[in-house]
C-alpha cells in the first residue's frame, strides 16, 4: 500500500495549530442577532405564567419565544437515522421544565448584554412539582416525568411514560436459569457508571442565515448535518428542502453533538426575523441542558465451573435517560450487544435492560456508547470471578473471550438485517492483544501487585472489550469523487471530521484506490447542500462504512476514467491502463498524463465532467477489539490511586494512518482515565447538577494520567476499506474494569460504583 | 461573569481608598479570577493595579508581599527561595495553571479568607501580618477570624523572617482541583507550629496538638511513631472539619492525620 | 473606556465597555486563535501572553490593559508554525481548538525554563486541558521541538 497504513500528517493540521479561523464561531456575521435561552431552575415544574412583556420593551430585544407563542409537536433532538428509535418527547418549548436547565423560553437581542438582561427581565411563575430523582425507583415512582399524551415512539421500542420507562432492550440464548444451577460457581456483583460529560472544548453553537432563495441556512459545529436538517426540518415544521447546514471544523463533539440542541434556537429566530442569528452555549449551559453518558446500573450474575470455564451470563441493567429519551434505547442496547459476545463460549446468556426517565440532565452519545458502561460492569465481574476461582485473569479469559474465526449466534441475533448465516470474527486479533499487553506491562513479573513503601502497593489489572464498525444494515454513507480539470479530483463527503483526522484518512483511501498522490485529493465535507449523504460521525463508522464508501466512488472514477480513455484513444476500454499519473493506450503505447487529460476532456474534446459516487451500508459486524492493562499505585493511607502505566493493544485491522490511530487510542485511554479516577458528578437535593463547570467537575489534566503505551495488533478485516476496523470509541472501554481490578489487587478494595475516588477507597481499607 | 457599570484604575492607594467608600458595592478587582465566577453587579470597580502594590521586598527584618503581587510572581520569586523552605511558592503550585496563577494575587486571597486556600495556609505557618491601608497592621491569625470591621484595602502582607524550616502538604485527586485538605507545618528551633487548611473552613492552627508535640519534644528530644500517633489523634480531635462534596469530616480527619505525620517526617 | 494597548506589535485605541474580558475584545478584532472553553477559568484554551507572561485573556479585564502589550497566536506566527509543525508530526491537533492556547504556554515555558524536565513540562502546561489527545503525543511533540532547538542532552539553553 503507497497512501494507506501510512503517518501522513492531517492535511488541515497546520491550519488548526496556526489558530486560522474555522470554527462556528469564526465564521458567523457580526451582525447575527445574539439568542439566549432561559433555563429553568426548578427540576420539575410547570410553567403557571409567563411575562415577557418587559423583556420586549428593552430596546435592541428583536424576538422572545415561549411555549406560548410556538407551535406544538413532538420530537426527538438524537441523531440516528429515520425512523428513530428513540421517543418523540421533546418540544422547542413546552409549559413543563423536566430538568434544572430545560428551556423556557428564546430571547434574540443585538447583543450579548441585552439578551442577557432581557432574559432577567422574563417574569416566570412555576408551580414547582416533585421531581424524580432516584433513577432506581424511577419506574415505581407515581410521579410521571411525561404526563402528556401527545408524545410517541415510532418503533416498538417498550415506550412506557405511564411508567416513567422510555424504553426496554431484552435479549437471551439458551436457558439462563437451569445453566447457572449446573454451574459450580455463581457470582452476583451490581455495578454502578456515573453520568459522564463529553466536555469536548468547544461547546455547542450553531448559527443560522438566509440564503438568496430565503432558504434557512444552519451553520453548527455538529456531527451529525444530514440528521440535523431532517430533525430541524421536523420540529421547526418546514420542508427539508427549505434547509441547509453546513458543519465547519468543530472543536471536539465525543457524542455531545450527535443530539441536536443549539441549532433551533438561532433558526427559529432567523425564520422569524429573517436576520441572522446566532448562539454559543456557556460551559455550564452544556452541563446542564445538553446530555451526559447515561448512567447506569447493572446487576451481573456469572456461572461458571472450577476450572474457569463460564456458562452463563445474566445481565440485568437499568439505565437513567435523564428528561428526554435520547439515545435511550441504542446505548442500552449496546451496553449488552457489543459486550457479551466477547464471551462467545456460554451456553446461556440473557440481557433484560430498562431505561427510565428523572428529572435530570438527559443521558445521550459519549464515546463507547453504552458499551463503555456495559464493559465496566461485565469485565469487573469477570475479574471478580477470576478472583474467585483464584485464577489469573489473562488465563479465564483465554479459556472463554471470543478468537479469530469464532462467532456466537448472539451477533446474528442482535444485528438488524443479520440473516441466519453465521457471522465469523475472522479478523478477531484479542489473543494477540492479550498476550502483547501482558508483556508490555510485565504481567508475569509484577501481577497482582508489589510493594514500593511501608504505605504505597502497586497493582495491576486488565480487561477487554469490542465496538462496533458502523451500524450494519442502518447507518449508510456515500462519497462523490470529481475530476477536475488539472487532474486532481475533489472528495465530497458527508462524514464530519471531529478532530479525529477522518477526513485525512478519507483523502489517503481515495488516493490509494485512484492510485493517486495524497495532494491530488481536495476533501470538502460538510454540506448537505454540495456533499452526498452520510449518517455522520458516531457508532465509530466514518473509517469504515464512509472508508467503504470513498472506495466505491474511486473504484468507479477509475472506471469512467478508463472508458473516457477509450473514447479518447478512440479503443476499448480493454486497452487502457491508468496508473495514476497516465492514461495509457496498450494498443499504440500512447499515452496522456491525467492532467492533460483532464484539461483536454474539459476544454476541448468530449466536454465532459467525470463524476462518482459510491455508498455503503455494512452487512456484517466488524468489531474492533483492544485489551487494557493497568498498574496502578495505592497510598493506603489516603486511597489516592495514581496511574503508573497504562497499556492498550488495540485491534482494528488495518490502522488506515497509525499515526492518528494511535492518538485515537491515547486520547480514548485518557477519557477511560476520567471515567474511572475523577470525573464525579454529584446533584444537589433539589435536582440541580453541582458539577457543572471544570472546576467541579474534574477531566484528567496531563498530570493526571501516568505513562500510556499503545500499539496495534497486525489484523485484516476483510470487509474493511485496506482492512480497517473502527478505533475512536473502543479505546475508551478497557480502561475503568482494568484499572478496579488493579486497585483491586493493590489493596483488596473493590470499587463497583464510579469514579474511584480516594475516599471510596480509603472508606473501604478503614470502615 | 463580571458585570461592572463603572470602572476606576486610582493611582494612589488614598485614591483607591476614597471610591471604596464613595459608595456601596464598590469593589476592588484584585486577579477577578474569583469575582469572574460570581454573577456580582458591581456599580463601581476599583482596579488596584496602577497603585504599585505589586511588590516582593526583602526587609532587613520581614518580606513583603504587595497585594497585587500574584502567586506566579510568588512561584518564581527569588527572595521567597531563599527562605522557609520556599514554602509560599510550593503552596501555589499545584493550582490549576501557570496561567490562571499569573493573575490571581496575594491581596484579593487573603483579604477574602478563602476556606480552601492553600496560599493563607502557607503563610499562616509562617509568622505574618496584613496591613490594612485604613486600619493598620493585624496578626494574619486575627485578621483570617476576624476580617476587615470596615470596607478596607488590603495593601501587604508582612513576613517576619527568621530560620523557621516550613512545609506545606496537600490532598487533592486530580491535579488543578481544590484540596481537599491541607496543612503546613514549621519547626522554629524546638518549636513547631501546625495550621490547617481546606477543612473545608478557615485555616486554623492546632494548639492543641502544637503543644503536645513542643511538650514531647521538650522532653524526649525525637518523636517516636507512638508519638506522632497520638499528635494525629490531637489534631483531628481539636479542628472542626466539615463536609463537602469534595470530601466528608470523617475522611479530613483522617488525612490530617497522614498530612501532619508526612510533614513532620521532612522537618525532624 | 478608551483603553490605548499594543496588540501583537501594532497600537490599537479602543472604547470597551468596562466589564469586557480580553477575550472578547480580542475575538472583536479578529484574533480568531484566542478561544473560550470555559466560564470559570479552568481550561487555559484562552490562553495569551500580557506583557510576555501568559494569562489567561478570559480572567483580565481589556480597561485593565491601558498602556499594556498584549501577543496571541497571531503575533508569533514563526513560532506557532514551527511548534505547530511537531504537534502535526505527532498528530495531536486533533480537534485543534486547544492548540492556540496550547502554543502560547509553550513559548512561555520556553521563555521560563528553555531546558524543562518533563516534570516542568508537565507543570507549566497543566493549565492546559486538551479532551482529545491523551496529552503524552504533545508531550513527545513538545520534546522533539526542545530536543532540535536546543540540542538533545545539552545543558546549555541558547
Ligand atoms: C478556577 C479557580 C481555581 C482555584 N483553585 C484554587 C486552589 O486550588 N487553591 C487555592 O488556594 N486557591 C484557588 N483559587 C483561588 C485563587 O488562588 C485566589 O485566591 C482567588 O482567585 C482570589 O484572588 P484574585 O486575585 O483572583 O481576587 P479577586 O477575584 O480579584 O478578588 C476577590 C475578592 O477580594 C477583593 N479584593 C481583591 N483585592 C483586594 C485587596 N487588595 N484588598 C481588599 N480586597 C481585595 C475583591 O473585591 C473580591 O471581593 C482558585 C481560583 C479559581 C478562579
Ligand atoms: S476560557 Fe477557560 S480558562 Fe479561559
Ligand atoms: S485537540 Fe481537541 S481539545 Fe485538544
Amino acid at each position: 500500500m503507497r497512501v494507506v497504513n501510512k503517518p501522513f500528517n492531517k492535511i488541515d493540521g497546520m491550519s488548526l495549530v496556526k489558530g486560522k479561523p474555522l470554527y462556528t464561531d469564526d465564521l458567523c456575521p457580526p451582525s447575527a442577532l445574539v439568542v439566549k435561552v432561559l433555563r429553568s431552575p426548578h427540576a420539575f415544574a410547570r410553567i403557571k405564567r409567563i411575562d415577557t412583556s418587559e423583556a420586549e420593551k428593552l430596546p435592541g430585544v428583536e424576538c422572545i419565544f415561549t411555549y406560548q407563542n410556538i407551535h406544538r409537536k413532538p420530537f426527538t433532538r438524537a441523531g440516528q437515522c429515520h425512523p428513530e428509535l428513540s421517543p418523540y418527547d421533546k418540544f422547542l418549548l413546552d409549559e413543563y421544565v423536566r430538568h434544572v436547565g430545560d428551556d423556557v423560553a428564546i430571547v434574540a437581542a443585538v447583543d450579548e448584554k441585552t439578551a442577557l438582561n432581557a432574559l432577567k427581565l422574563i417574569k416566570v411563575e412555576y408551580e414547582v412539582l416533585k421531581p424524580v430523582l432516584d433513577f432506581e425507583t424511577a419506574e415505581e415512582n407515581p410521579v410521571l416525568v411525561h404526563p402528556e399524551d401527545d408524545i410517541f415512539a415510532h418503533l416498538p421500542v417498550g415506550f412506557d411514560p405511564k411508567h416513567n420507562v422510555a424504553c426496554r432492550v431484552n435479549f437471551a440464548l439458551g436457558e439462563v436459569e437451569k445453566v447457572l444451577e449446573e454451574c459450580e460457581v455463581v457470582i452476583s456483583r451490581t455495578y454502578k457508571t456515573q453520568p459522564q460529560a463529553q466536555a469536548m472544548m468547544e461547546t455547542q453553537r450553531a448559527f443560522s442565515y438566509l440564503d438568496p432563495y430565503g432558504r434557512l441556512v444552519v451553520v453548527a459545529s455538529t456531527q451529525i448535518p444530514f440528521h440535523a436538517r431532517r430533525i430541524l426540518a421536523n420540529a421547526l415544521d418546514i420542508p427539508a428542502s427549505q434547509i441547509r447546514v453546513i458543519k465547519p471544523r468543530i472543536g471536539g463533539g465525543f457524542g455531545a453533538k450527535q443530539t441536536v440542541n443549539a441549532e433551533f434556537y438561532p433558526a427559529l429566530v432567523t425564520l422569524k426575523t429573517g436576520k441572522p442569528a446566532k448562539i454559543v452555549y456557556t460551559r455550564s449551559e452544556v452541563f446542564n441542558a445538553t446530555t451526559t453518558r447515561h448512567a447506569m446500573k447493572f446487576t451481573v450474575t456469572i456461572g461458571a465451573m472450577r476450572d474457569g470455564k463460564i456458562r452463563a451470563i445474566d445481565v440485568k441493567a437499568l439505565s437513567n435517560t435523564g428528561a428526554y429519551g435520547e439515545h435511550a434505547e441504542t446505548t442500552l442496547g449496546a451496553a449488552g450487544k457489543k459486550v457479551l459476545p466477547l464471551y462467545n463460549k456460554v451456553e446461556a446468556v440473557r440481557f433484560s435492560g430498562t431505561a427510565v426517565y428523572t428529572n435530570m440532565v438527559p443521558g445521550g452519545a459519549l464515546r463507547g456508547f453504552g458499551v463503555t458502561q456495559g464493559t465496566y460492569a461485565l469485565e469487573s465481574a469477570v475479574n471478580e470471578l477470576a478472583a474467585e476461582l483464584n485464577m489469573d485473569p489473562t488465563l479465564i479469559r483465554d479459556i472463554n473471550m471470543i478468537k479469530k474465526g469464532e462467532t456466537t449466534p448472539l451477533i446474528n441475533m442482535t444485528t438488524k438485517g443479520a440473516g441466519p448465516d453465521p457471522m465469523y470474527m475472522d479478523s478477531c486479533m484479542l489473543d494477540y492483544c492479550v498476550k502483547r499487553g501482558k508483556e508490555l506491562i510485565k504481567w508475569e513479573e509484577k501481577y497482582p501487585k508489589y510493594q514500593v513503601s511501608r504505605t504505597k502497593v502497586r497493582g495491576l489489572g486488565m480487561a477487554i472489550a469490542q465496538q462496533g464498525s458502523g451500524l450494519p444494515n442502518i447507518d449508510m454513507a456515500a462519497a462523490t469523487i470529481k475530476l477536475n480539470d488539472d487532474g486532481f479530483f475533489n472528495l465530497l463527503v458527508g462524514a464530519t471530521d471531529l478532530g479525529t483526522g477522518a477526513e485525512t484518512i478519507l483523502a489517503q483511501i481515495a488516493a490509494e484506490t485512484l492510485g493517486v498522490d495524497l495532494e491530488q485529493i481536495v476533501v470538502y465535507s460538510s454540506d448537505t447542500d454540495a456533499t452526498p449523504f452520510d449518517t455522520g460521525a458516531y457508532a465509530s463508522s466514518t473509517t469504515y462504512t464512509t472508508g467503504n464508501a470513498v472506495i466505491e466512488a474511486a473504484v468507479k472514477m477509475k472506471e469512467e476514467i478508463i472508458k473516457t480513455g477509450a473514447l479518447y484513444f478512440n479503443t476499448q476500454p480493454e486497452k487502457i491502463i491508468f496508473d495514476g499519473k497516465y492514461i495509457i493506450c496498450s494498443a499504440t503505447d500512447e499515452k496522456i498524463s491525467l492532467a492533460d487529460f483532464s484539461k483536454k476532456i474539459t476544454y476541448n474534446l468530449l466536454h465532459t465532467q467525470l463524476s462518482t459516487t459510491g455508498s455503503f451500508v455494512p452487512k456484517k459486524q466488524a468489531p474492533p477489539y483492544m485489551a487494557g492493562f493497568a498498574e496502578v499505585e495505592v497510598d493506603l493511607e489516603t486511597g489516592k490511586v495514581e496511574v503508573v502505566e497504562f497499556v492498550g493493544i488495540v485491534d482494528c485491522g488495518t490502522p488506515i494512518n497509525p499515526k492518528l490511530a494511535r492518538i485515537q487510542a491515547e486520547g480514548g485511554i485518557v477519557t477511560g482515565i476520567g471515567l474511572a479516577l475523577y470525573e464525579e458528578v454529584r446533584y444537589a437535593s433539589n435536582g440541580k447538577l453541582v458539577t457543572d463547570n471544570f472546576m467541579d467537575y474534574k477531566i484528567p489534566t496531563r498530570r493526571d494520567i501516568g505513562k500510556i503505551t499503545v500499539e496495534f495488533a497486525p489484523g485484516y478485516e476483510d470487509t474493511g476499506p485496506y482492512g480497517a476496523k473502527s478505533i475512536g470509541e473502543v479505546v475508551v472501554n478497557t480502561v475503568a474494569p482494568a484499572i478496579m481490578d488493579a486497585i483491586y489487587n493493590a489493596c483488596g478494595v473493590r470499587i463497583r460504583e464510579l469514579p474511584a475516588t480516594p475516599e471510596k477507597i480509603w472508606r473501604a481499607l478503614n470502615c | 461573569m463580571l458585570n461592572i457599570q463603572e470602572y476606576v484604575a486610582p493611582n494612589s492607594l488614598e485614591e483607591a481608598y476614597q471610591y471604596l467608600i464613595s459608595q456601596k458595592g464598590a469593589t476592588l478587582l484584585g486577579g477577578c479570577a474569583y469575582l469572574n465566577l460570581g454573577t456580582r453587579n458591581i456599580p463601581l470597580a476599583i482596579d488596584l493595579s496602577r497603585t504599585g502594590l505589586s511588590y516582593i521586598r526583602e526587609n532587613e527584618d520581614t518580606i513583603e508581599l504587595g497585594a497585587m503581587t500574584t502567586f506566579g510572581d510568588v512561584e518564581h520569586s527569588a527572595i521567597l527561595a531563599r527562605y522557609f523552605n520556599n514554602i509560599l511558592a510550593l503552596s501555589v503550585r499545584d493550582i490549576v495553571g501557570i496561567q490562571l496563577r499569573n493573575l490571581v494575587t496575594v491581596g484579593g486571597t487573603v483579604y477574602s479568607r478563602y476556606g480552601f486556600s492553600d496560599f493563607i495556609t502557607a503563610l499562616h505557618v509562617l509568622d505574618t501580618q496584613v496591613k490594612l491601608y485604613k486600619q493598620g497592621i493585624f496578626d494574619l491569625e486575627y485578621f483570617l477570624e476576624n476580617g476587615s470591621k470596615e470596607p478596607d484595602i488590603l495593601e501587604k502582607v508582612i513576613i517576619k523572617k527568621d530560620n523557621r524550616q516550613a512545609v506545606f502538604k496537600a490532598m487533592r485527586n486530580s491535579r488543578g482541583d481544590y484540596a481537599i485538605l491541607n496543612l503546613a507545618l514549621a519547626r522554629i528551633g524546638d518549636k513547631f507550629r501546625i495550621v490547617v487548611g481546606a477543612r473545608p473552613g478557615r485555616a486554623a492552627l492546632a494548639l492543641n496538638t502544637m503543644e503536645y508535640l513542643n511538650n514531647e519534644y521538650a522532653q524526649k528530644r525525637e518523636l517516636s511513631p507512638e508519638i506522632l500517633k497520638n499528635a494525629g489523634e490531637i489534631i483531628a480531635e481539636e479542628l472542626s472539619f466539615g463536609s463537602n462534596g469534595r470530601g466528608s469530616s470523617e475522611y479530613r480527619k483522617e488525612l490530617a492525620k497522614v498530612l501532619l505525620r508526612k510533614a513532620i517526617q521532612e522537618v525532624i | 473606556m478608551v483603553v490605548n494597548l499594543k496588540i501583537n506589535g501594532r497600537h490599537y485605541t479602543l472604547d470597551v465597555p468596562p466589564d469586557e474580558i480580553l477575550l472578547t475584545t480580542l475575538r472583536n478584532l479578529g484574533f480568531n486563535s484566542v478561544r473560550q472553553g470555559c466560564d470559570t477559568s479552568t481550561c487555559g484554551v484562552c490562553t495569551v501572553h500580557v506583557d510576555g507572561k501568559a494569562v489567561l485573556s478570559c480572567t483580565v479585564l481589556t480597561c485593565r490593559l491601558d498602556g499594556h502589550e498584549v501577543t496571541t497566536l497571531e503575533g508569533v506566527e514563526e513560532a506557532a508554525e514551527t511548534i505547530g509543525r511537531f504537534l502535526v508530526e505527532e498528530g495531536v491537533e486533533q480537534c485543534g481548538y486547544c492548540s492556540p492556547g496550547l502554543i502560547m504556554s509553550i513559548l512561555y515555558l520556553e521563555k521560563c525554563v528553555p531546558q524543562p524536565t518533563d516534570e516542568q513540562i508537565l507543570h507549566y502546561l497543566n493549565g492546559n486541558l486538551c479532551r482529545c489527545s491523551g496529552y503524552e503525543g504533545q508531550l513527545r511533540a513538545i520534546k522533539k521541538y526542545l530536543e532540535v532547538k536546543y540540542g538533545a542532552g545539552s545543558k546549555q539553553a541558547i
